[in-house]
C-alpha cells in the first residue's frame, strides 16, 4: 500500500490564471458583462476553462449558460466537490458542463463553507438531482431548494460525511455502535 | 400517505433482474407503476476516497473494479485523464491498441447487455448465444494481458504489454465471427413479435428530456441525439477511423436495442481499421519513473459502453497520490432517468427498462 507522502495540506486548489495571450471564449466575456461581480476568478489549465463564481449568482449564470446562443450548455456532465480544509470556505463545488450543439466544455466552481447552503441547479439541469444528493451525502453540503435532498450512497441513518478530508479512511470506528443491545435500544426509542 | 388502491412493492436488492444490488421501491396501482424510488449504495466501496490514498499507478487497478463489465474502458479513461494532466504524449501504436481494446470491451459489454436484457424479457436463448461471443473476447483479453475480467491493461503513458504474436489474426477472426453472430441475434429478436410487443413504446423519452435528465451513451442516442464522445471529442485513435454512430428515432426500448446492436457492427469496423493501420513503434511514452502530475485539475471523458465516463482529478503537485479523485459514472446518471421512464408502465416493463438503460452497480455505487 502506498504511503501518501506526508506534506502540509494544500491551501486551496491551484486554479492557475489563463495565459496572457489566450483570450477567454466569448460566452465567458458575456457572463462578465451581464453579471458584473459574479465571476470571482477565471482559470485555464490543460485546455479547460474554469469560472469561479459567487454562490448567490450561480443559478442566474447557470440559466444563462444553458440558454445563451453562444454557450448552450445543455448537458450537465458532473456535479462534485473538493475539500480544502485549511481554507475558511473549505468546499469547492464543481460543475462540469458540456454543450451538445456547440461541442465545448466549461467548469463552474462555487466556494462554500461548512454549513453554508449552495443554491440547487436542478431547475436548470434536472440531471444534477442525484449528483447533488451525492455531494450532500459525501460532503455534507446542503443544496437550498433541492427537491429531494437525502443520502444516496451511504445508509440513511449514517452519521458523518465520508469524503471530507477529516473523515478517516477506515471508517468511524468508535462512532459506530458496536454493541447490538445499544443499537436495539436506539431503535426502540425511534419506534416509540 | 397511502391511497387504498396503491400498493408499495419492493424490488429488493436481491433480485435476478436488477443486474446487481439495486433496490427499486415501486408504488403500484394494480400493475401500473405510479412512482419508483430507486435506492442505491449497496455496492458503495468508497473508491473515490480510497484512491486518495493510492499511488497514481495503483489506481489503474482500482478503476477496473468500477464498471467490471468493461474494465479496459475505465482504465483508458483514467490513464487519459492523468496523461492530460501531465501533458504526456502517448505513442501512436499504443493509441491504436488502446482503441482496439476499448472497442473489444464495447462489444463484450454489449454482449452481456444483450444477453441479460433479452433474458429478463424472456428470450433466454439469446443469453447463451451472447455469452458465447463474450467468452471469445475474454479469451482474447486473456491472451493479451492474462486476465478475463479486471485487466489492469493500461498504464499512464501507454500500455504495459505489446500484443502477443498472432493476436491480430485472432482478433480479425473474431470480428468475422461476430458479424455473423450479430445477424443471428437480429434474426432472433429484431422482428420477433413478442420482442416488439415488449419493447416498442416502452420507456419513451424525447431527445431534449434525455439530455436534461443526464442520459448519455446508447440510451441518449436511442432518443435521436447525436452525441458520441468518440466523434465529438476524439480520444485515443478514434480520429483516424471511419465509423458511423447509430441513432434511434422514437426513444423507446426498441430503439435503444437497435442502437446497441448496430454499435456491434461499427465496433468491428473500427477494430478492422485499427488492425490494418497499426503503426510500429513503442507502446509507452516518456513517463517519469515517479508519476507526479503538476498541480492542477481536469475533467476528461470517454465514451464507455454505458455512456460518458468522466474523471475529475485534482493533483496538488507534491504528493504521490491524487488530492481528489472523482469518477462521473454513466450508469449512475443514466439510472436517474428510471423513475421518469417507468411511470405509467407495468411492473414487467420496469425490468425491461432497467436492462434497456444498461447499468452496472459497480459503477453506480463505486
Amino acid at each position: 500500500m502506498a504511503e501518501p507522502t506526508r506534506i502540509a495540506p494544500p491551501a486551496g486548489p491551484p486554479d492557475p490564471p489563463p495565459p496572457a495571450d489566450l483570450p477567454p471564449p466569448d460566452f465567458i466575456r458575456a457572463i462578465e458583462d451581464r453579471f458584473p461581480g459574479a465571476v470571482q476568478k477565471l482559470s485555464y489549465w490543460v485546455g479547460d476553462w474554469t469560472i469561479v463564481l459567487d454562490a448567490g449568482r450561480l443559478v442566474d449564470v447557470a440559466t444563462y449558460l444553458r440558454d445563451a446562443p453562444g454557450a448552450l450548455f445543455t448537458f450537465c456532465s458532473d456535479v462534485t466537490a473538493s475539500d480544502w480544509p485549511p481554507r475558511p470556505k473549505r468546499f469547492d463545488v464543481v460543475y462540469s458542463l458540456y454543450s451538445i450543439p456547440l461541442r465545448h466544455r466549461v467548469r463552474l466552481k462555487v466556494q462554500a463553507g461548512d454549513g453554508d447552503a449552495v443554491p440547487t441547479v436542478t431547475r436548470v439541469w434536472p440531471s444534477a438531482n442525484w449528483l447533488e444528493r451525492e455531494v450532500f451525502d459525501l460532503f455534507g453540503i446542503v443544496f437550498a431548494g433541492h427537491p429531494d435532498l437525502r443520502r444516496i450512497l451511504m445508509p440513511d441513518d449514517w452519521q458523518g460525511h465520508p469524503q471530507r478530508k477529516d473523515y478517516p479512511l477506515e471508517g468511524p470506528g468508535e462512532l459506530l455502535i458496536e454493541d447490538p443491545v445499544e443499537w436495539l435500544k436506539l431503535r426502540q426509542a425511534d419506534i416509540e | 400517505m397511502f391511497d387504498t388502491n396503491e400498493l408499495v412493492i419492493n424490488m429488493g436488492p436481491q433480485h435476478p433482474s436488477t443486474h446487481g444490488v439495486l433496490r427499486v421501491v415501486l408504488r403500484l396501482d394494480g400493475e401500473r407503476v405510479i412512482d419508483a424510488n430507486v435506492v442505491i449504495g449497496y455496492l458503495h466501496r468508497g473508491i473515490e476516497k480510497l484512491c486518495e490514498y493510492r499511488d497514481w499507478g495503483q489506481i489503474v487497478l482500482i478503476t477496473d473494479r468500477m464498471d467490471y463489465i468493461a474494465a479496459a474502458s475505465n482504465n483508458l479513461g483514467y490513464c487519459e485523464t492523468v496523461e492530460k494532466l501531465m501533458s504526456l504524449e502517448v505513442p501512436p501504436r499504443a493509441r491504436y491498441i488502446r482503441t482496439i481494446l476499448a472497442e473489444l470491451q464495447r462489444i463484450a459489454s454489449h454482449c452481456l447487455w444483450l444477453g441479460t436484457h433479452a433474458m429478463d424479457i424472456g428470450a433466454m436463448t439469446v443469453f447463451l448465444y451472447a455469452f458465447r461471443e463474450r467468452e471469445l473476447i475474454l479469451d482474447l483479453f486473456e491472451d493479451y494481458c492474462g486476465a478475463r475480467l479486471t485487466y489492469n491493461a493500461m498504464r499512464i503513458g501507454g500500455l504495459p504489454l505489446d500484443i502477443p504474436p498472432r493476436w491480430d489474426a485472432k482478433v480479425r477472426a473474431f470480428c468475422d465471427i461476430l458479424d455473423e453472430k450479430v445477424n443471428e441475434y437480429e434474426e432472433l429478436l429484431t422482428h420477433n413479435r413478442i420482442w416488439l410487443e415488449r419493447t416498442r413504446r416502452v420507456g419513451v423519452i424525447s431527445g431534449e428530456e434525455a439530455v436534461a435528465i443526464g442520459l448519455s451513451g446508447p440510451a441518449l442516442r436511442g432518443s435521436g441525439v447525436a452525441r458520441d464522445i468518440r466523434k465529438d471529442e476524439p480520444y485515443a485513435a478514434y480520429a483516424d477511423f471511419e465509423f458511423d454512430v447509430p441513432l434511434g428515432s422514437d426513444g423507446d426500448t426498441y430503439d435503444r436495442y437497435l442502437v446497441r446492436l448496430e454499435e456491434f457492427r461499427q465496433s468491428t469496423r473500427i477494430i478492422r481499421q485499427a488492425l490494418d493501420g497499426l503503426p510500429e513503434g513503442p507502446i509507452i511514452g516518456k513517463v517519469p519513473r515517479l508519476i507526479k502530475p503538476p498541480a492542477g485539475e481536469t475533467y476528461h471523458a470517454i465514451e464507455s459502453p454505458k455512456g460518458e465516463l468522466g474523471y475529475f482529478i485534482v493533483s496538488d503537485g507534491k504528493s504521490n497520490v491524487p488530492y481528489r479523485f472523482r469518477v462521473r459514472p454513466p450508469s449512475f446518471c443514466n439510472l436517474q432517468a428510471l423513475p421518469r421512464l417507468v411511470k405509467g408502465h407495468l411492473v414487467a416493463d420496469v425490468v425491461a427498462l432497467i436492462g434497456s438503460i444498461d447499468i452496472v452497480l459497480g459503477e453506480v455505487d463505486r
